[in-house]
């Protein structure tokens, strides 16, 4: 075990991007981690390096640079085509410890959270999960990673100080990615990926992806609480008024009422949404956390005193199973004209 | 056993989360993992041991879950396991089970529902050297083989994982049953749960608890709120509908 005294923080350079790929393509929130990332890495003056795995990526790395990539690390072999948790943790494990990286960003995805939980462990060092603000300790250079805390609007900021490198998961939607610069260039370098067949303890048989709906870049978009008593009904009778995307609170995922993918939140989706229109959600802390970037927040609810209130830009105190009906005739007149 | 999320407070002393007063209640997805292996067991045979990281009062849970069907427990209670982050906490636990002897699966709930990191499963992994499948909502057993599907949202994988393996389960993923309450009572207070502390495992001070956890709380701060017009609209339900009406009608032409 790393005991905290021995870590010889200096050693630890560079500021990395994990950047998950799907068939090919770069999941956006590597992109906007890039984003953030260009930002910190400048501020610490380091280096901000996109590492991704798979094979026939050399197209992803000009990628990386045009979305602020300073350098890219391409670990491109048959064994990562797609993820692999045996193949991923033990590449990425050797890349590491090879060339000590003072930070790690990386998507809260469920391919990226798997890796970043093992990592932290091979490793040894700090990992926090699920962060919504970034910054760098003027004092210390240390990574500060805020994630929300317990009711009410406190933020608990997380160090590692004797881990590196100092490790967060972020979820798809917090931060954004800067426009891509075509002129932009960078080095691109291939690793060495020493793999065996029989690193692989875990195989995968059989892969059915169904591309994820993206709600977060969702210009209208209606979200579901547990006011609603997982009706969907309702709600998507005023999505389809309002041509609007649906979203939900993380009980009604976790009744079933929805897929993962729809929640919003700080383990969800944040939202960049022009128009965001809450029913019968209270306005926890975790779920507010994904309304920060929407425009316009409208909230129906029948407690004046729910804090979702506090959050938003209309306010309607009433009873969903009332208002919606009236509502929905109300808009029939009203063509839409998209 | 998870505190229940509204009865957590932060202590402003220690900078950590206080779940001291809170009530607690299982995890959800744990008893999805529960299930997943009492299932295996009536399929396959063998033993499902419970083993879980907290104070003695959990104790009244674990005896809850061997009503269930499980048939032993182990619960891992040291003042010094306090103020854990995932990485003592995995390491805590792996410790135990490997202390178990002969352990073919580790069947854990995807996430904690008060941190919700899902760190804790891949981390058992790396410390026990066992093979891994996250996520996972159908588990079955195959010779020296784990079969299961991984979700991922709307997406999914097989997976076929050697044992011993360390597989979480997402919540929802079966109907768990419900305890047997003469089993419950017997299990109370009787020797099916047994407690070991740090020095049972080997552990020291500076491994565990808030000592050997590598992530700190560096402050509590106040989010900044976001700028809201937090106009109420007034008037009768009619009034409110025409109103509500009115303030999505800009939206309508996008
Ligand atoms: C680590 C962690 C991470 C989390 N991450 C997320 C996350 O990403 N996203 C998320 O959503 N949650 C998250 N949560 C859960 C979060 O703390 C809340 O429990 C959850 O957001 C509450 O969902 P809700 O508002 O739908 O339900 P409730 O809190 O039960 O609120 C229901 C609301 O509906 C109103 N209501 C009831 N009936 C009606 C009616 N007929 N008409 C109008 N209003 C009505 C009630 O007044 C109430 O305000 C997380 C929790 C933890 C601990």
């Amino acid at each position: 075990m790393n005991v905290p005294g021995e870590l010889q923080a200096d050693l630890y350079k560079g500021f990395w991007v994990y950047m998950e790929q799907e068939e090919g393509r770069l999941l956006p929130v590597g992109l906007e981690l890039l984003g953030k990332g260009r930002e910190l890495a400048d501020e610490m003056g380091e280096v901000l390096t996109a590492v991704i795995l798979g094979q026939d990526i050399a197209a992803l790395g000009e990628e990386a640079l045009r979305y602020g990539a300073d350098e890219v690390l391409l670990a491109d072999h048959p064994l990562l085509t797609g993820f692999n948790t045996d193949a991923y943790t033990k590449v990425m494990a050797d890349i590491i410890e090879a060339r000590k990286p003072n930070v790690l960003l990386m998507g809260a995805t469920f391919n990226g959270r798997d890796l970043a939980g093992r990592l932290a462990v091979r490793l040894s060092t700090g990992l926090t999960a699920h962060v919504t603000r970034l910054e760098v300790d003027k004092e210390s250079s240390l990574l500060l990673s805020a994630v929300p805390g317990f009711g009410g609007s406190i933020l608990a900021v997380i160090k590692t100080e004797f881990g590196r490198p100092q490790m967060s998961t972020v979820s798809p939607g917090i931060f954004k990615p800067l426009e891509p610069d075509d002129v932009r260039r960078g080095k691109v370098e291939r690793v060495d990926v020493r793999l065996r067949q029989s690193d692989i303890r875990c195989r995968v048989l059989e892969r059915e992806v169904v591309p994820a709906e993206d709600i977060g870049s969702a210009e209208r978009i209606i979200v579901a609480g547990m006011g609603t008593g997982g009706d969907m009904k309702l709600v998507d009778d005023l999505a389809a008024a309002l041509h609007a995307s649906t979203g939900v609170t993380r009980p009604l995922v976790d009744i079933g009422v929805a897929p993962r993918e729809k929640q919003v939140g700080s383990t969800g989706v944040s939202l960049r949404s022009k128009l965001v229109v809450v029913l019968g959600a209270s306005g926890a802390s975790h779920f507010v956390a994904g309304l920060r970037d929407a425009d316009t927040v409208i909230a129906l609810n029948k407690d004046k005193e729910a804090p979702i209130f506090d959050e938003s830009d209309v306010c309607v105190v009433g009873d969903i199973f009332e208002i919606l009906p009236r509502l929905l005739e109300e808009l029939e007149g009203k063509v839409m004209v998209v | 056993m998870v505190p229940k999320p509204e009865e957590v407070t932060l202590d402003p002393e220690t900078k950590t989360l206080d779940r001291a007063n809170a009530e607690n209640v299982l995890n959800p997805p744990d008893k999805n993992a529960l299930e997943t292996a009492l299932r295996l067991k009536e399929a396959h045979g063998g033993t499902v041991t419970l083993i879980s990281m907290g104070p003695p009062l959990f104790r009244k849970y674990l005896e809850l879950c061997l009503g269930m069907g499980a048939d032993r427990a182990i619960l891992l209670s040291d003042r010094t396991f306090a103020g854990a982050d995932t990485y003592p906490t995995s390491l805590t636990l792996a410790k135990g089970i490997q202390k178990l002897k002969t352990c073919d699966l580790v069947i854990c709930g995807e996430e904690s529902s008060d941190a919700s990191t899902a760190q804790v499963p891949p981390g058992l992994a790396e410390w026990l050297d066992m093979s891994l499948v996250t996520f996972a909502d159908e588990v079955a057993v195959h010779g020296n083989t784990v079969r299961a599907r991984r979700t991922l949202g709307s997406s999914y994988e097989i997976l076929e994982a050697d044992m011993p393996a360390v597989v979480s389960v997402v919540v929802g993923s079966n109907e768990p049953r419900f305890p047997d309450f003469d089993r419950v009572e017997e299990a109370a207070g009787s020797d099916w749960v047994q407690v070991w502390a740090a020095a049972d495992l080997g552990l020291k001070e500076e491994d565990i608890g808030l000592k050997g956890s590598y992530t700190i709380v560096h402050e509590l701060v106040e989010g900044e709120p976001v700028e809201r017009k937090r106009e109420f609209l007034e008037g009768g339900m009619e009034e409110k509908v025409k109103a509500l009406a009115k303030a999505l009608e800009p939206f309508l032409e996008a």
